[in-house]
This record gives C-alpha cells, structure tokens and sequence, in this order.
C-alpha cells in the first residue's frame, strides 16, 4: 500500500503532519481527490473541509478556511489560511489601519499634552484645597 | 522609641515594590515561554511557503511578479514592530534606535519614508518624534492572529503596488535567547531571492487556475507570514526582556533594602548608647 506525507500548516500553527492514503480537498476549480502518485500540482483552495484518510483506514476531516494546496511527488502541503479571506473585509481592516495611522497623526503630542494637563489639574485641586481650609479657618 | 521611623517606612515601600516586580517577573517566565511555543508553530508555514514560491519563481521565468523585481528606489516603507507596553528594559529604545539609523540612510539620500506602526510604544515614539505614518495598530494581545495584521500590511503592499513605495522593511526585535534580543531590520520587498532554493527541480507542477494568480497569493501570504512571525519573535522578546529587567529591578530593591537595614541599625544602635551615656551621665552628676 503506498502512502505520502501530508503537512497541513496555517502562519499560527501546525495543524497536521503525517503519513497519509489519501485526500479530499475542494479546490477553486472543484473537488480534488490526492493519492500516492499524483502529478505534482499546485492549486488554491476553496473554504471547506479537508477529508484525510490515513493508513489505517480512519478518517479525519479539518476544516480550512481557504489556503493553497501543493502537491509534490512524496510531500503534499496545504498552507492553510487562518480566517475566511474576502477582498472587502480585507479593505476594510486596511482602512481602519489607515484611520488608526491618521487619528493618531491629527492628535499629536497628545501624551506630552496629557502630561502637562495633569500638572494644571493637580495645581488646580492644591489651590482648591488650600482655599478651602483657609475658608474653615475663617470661619471658625 | 521614634528612631528611624522614615528609615523603616521607606524599607516597607521598598518591600512592596519588590513584591511586585517579582511577580512580574514570574508572570514574564511563564508568557515567554508560551510565546516561545508559538514563535516556533509559526516556522513550518513560512518554510513551507518559500519553497513553493523559490519554485515557482524558478519555473516561470517569462512571468516576473512586481514584488520580486528590484526597481528604482524613491521612497520606502518601514513596518515597525514594537510592544504594547513599557517594563521591557531597553527593547524598546534600541528598536527605535536602529530603525532610525536604517531611516537616516535613507533620508540621506533624499528619498522620503511611510511608516506603518504595530504596537502602542512605537506609535507612542514616533507621534513625538514625527514621520509620516500611513498606518497603525496597536493592543494585539499575547496572542495576535494573522487577522489582526491584515488591514496594516494590505496598506502597505497597495501602496507598493501603486508605485507609491519601491521598498518595503520590516523592524522587530529577534529573539536569540533570554538574555539576548537583537533589532533586526530586514527587507520584505522586494522579496529578496534566496540562493539556496535554487535547487533542481526536474519537474513542474500543474496549476490551478494559473500561475501568476496563484503567485500573487502565495507572495501576499508571504509577506503576511513574516509580518506575523516578526510580530510574534517581538512578544517572545517583550517578555524574556521584561524577565530580565524585572529580575535586576528585584535585586537592586534587595540591594537598597540591605543598606536601609544597615543605616536603620546603625542609628538605633546610636540611639541607645547615647541614651546609656546620658543615664550614666546622670547617674554619676548625683
């Protein structure tokens, strides 16, 4: 019986390594079916699970959001991505950078401004305290 | 007796400053070593992805991606990796120090530079020090997701694309050991070719849908992949670096609570014998 090794990897982790019989993945241009032997190929994948059959006969099924599938004469890798991935999500978390980037611009100095605002108001509550004690002596 | 009253309070403030950078310093071991693990789960993907790419820019000569030509260079990009928090010692500051060098470079050579910011300190540094930041986050966590990095590289490599920057850097601390944290200032674009992948490949693969989309993905994953294994080398540092200064901080409060003691001693040793000699100078005038 011939088996290849697989590496399912994502950047945060290693999900999967080991020798395996076969595959199951969905690529972009439909299912892909990956057993000892097969062309080298190099294809993306589409969200969905990854069903990986080992030598034994067991089944396991993980779940890739997305990610590209390599297919090399003994190894076969999927670099799986970490989170869907659509183009306007992906704008939008660019955007919000950009926003981040230009709020902190547009507030400059505020930390050195902050700074100088607690010595006012420290000197503002020193002098209020001062008054009103002087103002209970008075009274008395 | 009232001596050394001052004396005593200030050796109990003491104690409790030590408590405390104590306890930092035990909750730095024990995130290192965690963050330790996970800087090593971020290896495999990013070898995995730059043998794919070593390949496939070797298979297709006639097909060269923007991010891998060298062009003339006008103005570049500076992602800058810094913690979200102080206490680290020195990380911080020699990080900036050397980003600054390698922008001073630059600068001489009359060519401008964006900066995009991950971390609060740098934000924090550069908002005093000026530079044009195109964008920024900060309060990742201990544990950043490829997800929260996203928005920040996609800035940067759009502006790649449009020709806005021809260069593109990355600056994050790297971690050797626990004593040791060095700034390391490293290009990202264009992506620079390594010799050793040049190996012989007597084969092709076949692509699904074609190469040059699935190289324009396999390069963004890239650079997304060494932005995060940066981002995640520079937490391991945070803390091993935060270990280490809060473990000197402990000490020199041991230090100072030692001589305290020492003086306290001494001035109610004095005290007294300076009673005794006042009994006994009474004792003898009668």
């Amino acid at each position: 019986m011939y088996t290849f090794h697989l590496d399912i990897v994502s950047a945060e982790k290693s999900i999967f390594s080991g020798t395996v019989d076969s595959l199951v993945a969905t690529g972009e241009l439909g299912e892909l079916g990956i057993v000892p032997g097969h062309a080298p190929l190099l294809t993306k994948l589409k969200p969905g699970t990854v069903k990986v059959t080992d030598h034994d006969g067991n089944v396991e099924h993980y779940y890739v959001s997305g990610g590209m599938l390599e297919v090399q004469p003994h190894v076969t890798t999927i670099l799986a991505d970490t989170a869907a991935r659509a183009g306007d999500v992906d704008e939008a978390s660019a955007i919000a950078a950009k926003e981040a980037a230009e709020a902190a611009m547009a507030d400059q100095n505020s930390e050195i401004e902050y700074a100088e605002a607690a010595v006012e108001l420290a000197e503002a509550v020193a002098q209020l305290r001062t008054i009103q004690s002087l103002r209970k002596k008075m009274g008395k | 007796m009232a001596v050394g009253k001052e004396i005593r309070t200030k050796i109990g403030s003491i104690k409790n400053t030590q408590k405390i950078t104590s306890a930092m310093e035990m909750v730095a071991a024990s995130k290192m070593r965690k963050a330790q693990d996970r800087m090593e789960a971020t290896k495999p993907y990013a070898e995995k992805i730059r043998g794919v790419i070593g390949h496939l820019g070797m298979g297709h000569t006639e097909y060269k991606h923007p991010y891998i030509i060298d062009r003339e260079v006008k103005r570049v990009g500076f992602i800058i990796v810094s913690t979200d928090r102080g206490l680290c010692g020195g990380l911080n500051t020699n990080l900036f120090k050397n980003a600054l060098q390698s922008m001073q470079e630059w600068q001489q050579k009359d060519i401008e530079i964006d900066l995009c910011l991950i971390g609060s300190k740098a934000g924090a540094f550069f908002n005093r020090f000026g530079g044009n930041v195109v964008a920024k986050t900060s309060n990742l966590g201990d544990q950043p997701t490829v997800t929260d990095l996203i928005g920040t590289v996609k800035v940067m490599l759009d502006s790649f694309d449009e020709g806005r920057i021809d260069r593109l850097f990355l600056v994050h601390n790297e971690f050797v050991n626990t004593m040791t944290q060095e700034p390391r200032v490293h290009q990202l674009l264009p992506v620079e070719k390594n010799e050793e992948d040049e190996l012989k490949h007597h084969w092709d693969y076949i692509y699904e849908p074609d190469a040059k989309e699935l190289l324009d993905v396999l390069l963004v994953r890239y650079i997304e992949s060494q932005v995060y294994q940066g981002v995640v080398d520079n937490i391991a540092c945070e803390q091993a670096s935060r270990m280490v200064a809060m473990k000197a901080a402990t000490d020199n409060a041991g230090d100072i609570i030692d001589d305290l003691q020492l003086i306290y001693n001494k001035a109610r040793q004095a005290a007294i014998t300076q009673e005794i000699s006042e009994i006994i100078g009474g004792a003898a005038a009668v």
